[in-house]
């Protein structure tokens, strides 16, 4: 039996902003070595809040009330912060999702890129500009001596997101984390930066657990899928069961919602009313 | 573009200048008192009075004064002080650098002591040190420019009476300096004893000018920083497993410098408009100081020729605070 590379095991949450308010219900989700799992749904039903607990890093109105987090066989939940400190940001790893706003304006490109690599990997200033390079080159970025000497602002979106993407991988992580890696670009951008992620980590063998609300990214690059709807999953299994034979009347709804991933021609009929209040009154909210 | 935009911004700044001109010109023909009656002896005749006059040009209707002072000033010449009898622009050329040394000494104090609160206050958000940081600098910032100065004078003169509270150097030490500036002069020439002591003369002009300008500095800049801190460039790098402190200096202080300089431009302004008092009340030999003596003196042309200085102060740290932007900003560095 393989081992999963990533457990989530009963985890609660409640929102302190929000008078208490449950943000996660009891949610379990896994994903296995090198295997990119899909987290999808609306706005507010707790996808970063899921991501953000993995990396230890939610706000302090957001409070965790159960569960476990278990990754390579430990529970980072229950941690010490030296510990978590080795592990984030060189086991795992996180791909944002502006690239307006994760790049140092101030600093140029070769020297944020080198960071992790000095911190995390102890390579000298010299060595870690040569592997920088090198890892500009892999993200496909075709002139990366120019990006290296490079401002953020000089840079486009989607070349910026490829330097963040870069940053991601430099570290050699076992699990990315991409939360809407994709939103804030247009979508000729988006396919490719889809397919280079794709590409960085089957190369690599690395575990993604990728944050959309958008079915048509997950079926383009995720091998497994979680749904959630206030921070309750609603639907969970392979790409292709869940798609093609949802259990759930939310998903059925969401698939004829949005565009179909085999016919992108079809769909867009929204989700009607009924659907969302059985499923308000089956997680128990009013 | 950034030559054409220096250009324009030289423009404006010698309108400016000029405007300065005018309104002091007018406002001290309008005000009542008359600069003669204070210098003539008390027999004196009409005649007299008059031949008075006529030497400072005070016969002649205002707009016409008014051309032929533009007229000299625009030579160099800065009229004769009435007071003091000297050629005004010697005395101004003499006393502003010792102002131009206290304000710098203060502007480099303030930065460091009102950056490093920051700094610190940054670093230690979110525990309850930082509240006390807070209230004890919005305290301090609610105290005026001139209160700190006697506050110092009468804790660090009174209690601990190690600085000299009055004037710029021990008189019993003159060498013969090349330069008015004597603090930098002696430094240079390596001069340490005379240094020390000119130093030690600063050091109570300086702090008050300086510790109030630190409390903005700090409000502001610690704003800039706590903004900074939240960025998603910040939280990444903090993922990098990079130390606080690293986050703080490397990460947030560049972003924060931006937005912290143009007020820091604005309240360095004020500093040297505070001189004035502060110099007066450590008998700093300033033109500060000298701007209360030419002002009870109604020394019309020292006083134009402060005003202008004063005012092309002011214009001057302006240009320079829109060129420091311009080159902290990699935006408008590189294209
Ligand atoms: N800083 C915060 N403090 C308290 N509650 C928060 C905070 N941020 C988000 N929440 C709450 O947590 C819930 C889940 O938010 P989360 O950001 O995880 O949603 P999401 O699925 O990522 O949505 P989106 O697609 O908009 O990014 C929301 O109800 C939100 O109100
Ligand atoms: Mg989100």
């Amino acid at each position: 039996m393989t081992e999963n590379l990533l457990t989530v095991t009963g985890l609660s949450a409640v929102s302190d902003r929000e008078g208490g308010m449950p943000v996660l219900r009891d949610v379990g989700l896994t994903l296995k070595n090198g295997g990119v799992r899909g987290l999808v749904g609306e706005s507010g039903a707790g996808k970063s809040t899921i991501a953000k607990a993995i990396l230890g890093i939610l706000p302090r109105t957001v409070r965790i009330t159960g569960g476990w987090i278990n990754f390579k066989g430990r529970d980072l939940l229950s941690m010490k912060p030296q510990e978590l400190r080795s592990i984030m940001g060189s086991e795992i790893a996180l791909i944002p999702q502006d690239p307006q706003t994760a790049l140092n304006p101030a600093r140029r490109i070769g020297a944020q890129l080198a960071d992790g690599l000095k911190l995390k990997r102890d390579m000298s200033a010299r060595t870690a500009e040569a592997h920088a390079l090198q890892l500009l080159a892999d993200v496909q970025i075709r002139d990366p001596d120019r990006v290296m000497k490079s401002f953020p602002h000089q840079l486009s979106g989607g070349m910026r997101q490829r330097v963040l993407i870069a940053a991601a991988f430099a570290v050699e992580p076992e699990l990315v984390i991409a939360d809407e890696p994709t939103t804030a670009l247009d979508v000729t951008v988006q396919k490719e930066i889809l397919r280079l992620i794709r590409h960085m980590q089957s190369a690599r063998g690395t575990g993604v657990l990728f944050v959309t609300h958008d079915l048509g990214i997950v079926a383009q690059i995720c091998d497994s899928v979680t749904l959630l709807y206030a921070g309750k999953v609603i639907e969970e299994g392979p790409v292709r069961n869940v798609l093609e034979n949802p259990n759930h009347a939310y998903t059925k709804a969401l698939i004829a919602a949005g565009p179909r991933y085999d016919r992108p021609d079809a769909g867009l009929e929204p989700v009607p009313e009924a659907v969302f209040r059985e499923l308000r009154q089956e997680i128990g909210i009013s | 573009m950034i030559a054409v935009s220096i250009l324009n911004r030289l423009i404006v700044a010698a309108v400016t200048l000029l405007g300065v001109a005018v309104i002091v010109f007018v406002l001290l023909r309008v005000v009542p008192g008359d600069p003669i009656a204070m210098m003539i002896a008390p027999g004196a005749s009409p005649a007299d009075i008059a031949a008075l006059r006529a030497r400072y040009g005070l016969d002649l209707s205002l707009p016409a004064q008014f051309g032929v002072w533009l007229q000299s000033v625009l030579m160099g010449d800065f009229g004769t002080s009435i007071s003091l009898r000297r050629d005004v622009l010697e005395l101004l050329l003499g006393r502003l650098p010792a102002t131009l040394e206290l304000a710098f000494a203060a502007l480099i104090v303030a930065l460091a002591v009102g950056g490093a609160v920051a700094v610190a206050g940054t670093l230690v958000r979110r525990t309850p040190l930082e509240p006390a940081i807070d209230a004890i600098n919005g305290v301090l910032l609610a105290v005026p420019d001139f209160v700190w100065a006697l506050a110092l004078v009468l804790f660090v003169g009174v209690f601990i009476p190690v600085f000299p509270l009055s004037g710029r150097i021990d008189p019993t030490l003159s060498i013969d300096f090349l330069t008015p500036f004597y603090l930098l002069e002696s430094l240079v020439r390596f001069r340490l004893g005379v240094f020390f002591d000119v130093a030690a003369h600063i050091v109570m002009p300086v702090l008050a000018l300086a510790l109030p300008l630190a409390t903005v500095i700090t409000r502001i800049l610690k704003e800039a920083l706590l903004e900074a801190m939240v960025q998603d460039y910040v939280l990444l790098a903090r993922l990098k497993g990079m130390s606080e402190m690293r986050l703080v200096l490397q990460e947030a202080l560049r972003n924060a410098v931006g937005p912290a300089l143009s007020l820091t431009g604005v309240q360095f302004t004020f500093l040297v408009g505070g001189t004035v008092i502060v110099e007066r009340i450590f008998a700093y030999p300033g033109i500060g100081n000298m701007a209360i003596d030419a002002v009870i003196n109604r020394d019309l042309p020292l006083i134009q020729g402060l005003v202008l200085v004063f005012g092309a102060i002011f214009i001057v740290i302006n240009l320079a605070v829109d060129l420091l932007a311009a080159a902290l900003n990699p935006r408008l560095r590189h294209g």
